[in-house]
């Protein structure tokens, strides 16, 4: 540790700070969908310590809700969080050499789609107290905002609740519309995605919806793989939004 | 099943994912095709969870279409996320206590 390792410390608390407000707010509605489907204010609030990403948490409640299998919840969250691995390959690019492995093992858990983007777009290397602060705060908006929102979510109307449920579909929403705005491939693979889910769900009821998830998502990103293959540069780059 | 096992199941997957590449591997991945795949998966990933289950995401096909169509237009002006995920509840909250 030198001395500088502070100040980066510090300034990755500051550079998270609206990172975890957004996170706050965020899981108080997947709080109070966690207990919805069934899960204690606990187990909700443990997920969210031990998880750290939206879409993968509530793809896995909705598989304890469902009562599916353990090799349905393993192959939900690969294919849900399989773009982490991408951005951690991308991220250990840019590690500085103070990055051994325990602090590679430690800040692994902090690879969001959020911190990533915000950790990629800096300037020069990537010095392990930064990761560590921007993913200490942002943990604590997370964290809390799944506790509040678990544990005051039956406190609320149910009027209130009900409209926090579409919380984090809106915040999907926010991720995916961007994008596909601007690039036409994306686009495509989005249409084509919800056009495949929606005829899962009506055509196949009997398929699980984690599986259904899978099926869907594996299939449009293939295609447009092969339809639309990326150049060189921004498949490394991609990082979700900054 | 005891819901502590799916959640040691899902947090252990979860944790290598992202624990496997950024410790151990310093390469590029090549492939082409891969590279492209993993750059759309998360998108098809969102909108397969999203379509069809934000319409019964509130209890009311009503009160989500509006939410919905609120969160749309602002994420096509590409208002920050939290502003879209609050407008949303908020529009279908307001349609809740007209109907």
């Amino acid at each position: 540790m030198t001395d500088t390792q502070p100040h980066f410390f510090r300034r990755g608390l500051l550079h998270g700070l609206p990172i975890g407000l957004g996170y706050l707010s965020v899981s108080f509605g997947f709080g109070i969908m966690a207990v919805r489907v069934g899960m204690s204010v606990f187990e909700a609030t443990l997920i969210s310590l031990l998880n750290l990403t939206s879409a993968g948490q509530a793809a896995g409640v909705n598989v304890i809700a469902a009562g599916g299998t353990l090799a349905e919840m393993a192959l939900v969250q690969l294919t849900v969080n399989i773009r982490y691995a991408l951005m951690a390959l991308s991220l250990s690019q840019k590690c500085s050499p103070r990055f051994r492995l325990p602090q590679r093992l430690l800040g692994a858990h902090g690879i969001t789609d959020e911190i990533f983007g915000v950790c990629a777009a800096q300037e020069g290397a990537l010095e392990p107290p930064y990761l560590f602060g921007m993913t200490l705060i942002s943990m604590t908006g997370w964290v809390l905002g799944t506790f509040l929102g678990a544990f005051a979510g039956s406190l609320l109307p149910a009027s209130v609740t009900a409209a926090l449920g579409i919380l984090l579909y809106g915040m999907f929403l926010a991720i995916i519309v961007p994008p596909a705005r601007k690039d036409r491939a994306i686009l495509c693979t989005v249409l084509a995605a919800a056009a495949l889910s929606v005829l899962c769900r009506y055509l196949l009821p009997a398929l699980s919806e984690g599986f259904a998830v899978i099926l869907c998502a594996v299939t449009a990103a293939a295609a447009a793989a092969l339809l639309f293959p990326r150049p060189e540069e921004d498949a490394a780059e991609k990082g979700g939004r900054p | 099943m005891n819901h502590t096992v799916y959640i040691a199941v899902m947090a252990g997957v979860t944790y290598l994912i992202r624990a496997v590449p950024f410790g151990f591997f310093r390469k590029k991945i090549r492939s082409r095709f891969l590279r492209s795949f993993l750059y759309y998966i998360p998108y098809a990933v969102l909108s397969a969870m999203t379509i069809p289950a934000i319409f019964y995401s509130t209890g009311s096909v009503l009160t989500a279409l509006a939410g919905t169509a609120a969160a749309l237009c602002l994420a096509f002006f590409g208002l920050p996320l939290i502003a879209v995920a609050l407008a949303a509840s908020l529009a279908a909250y307001l349609t809740g206590l007209l109907l």
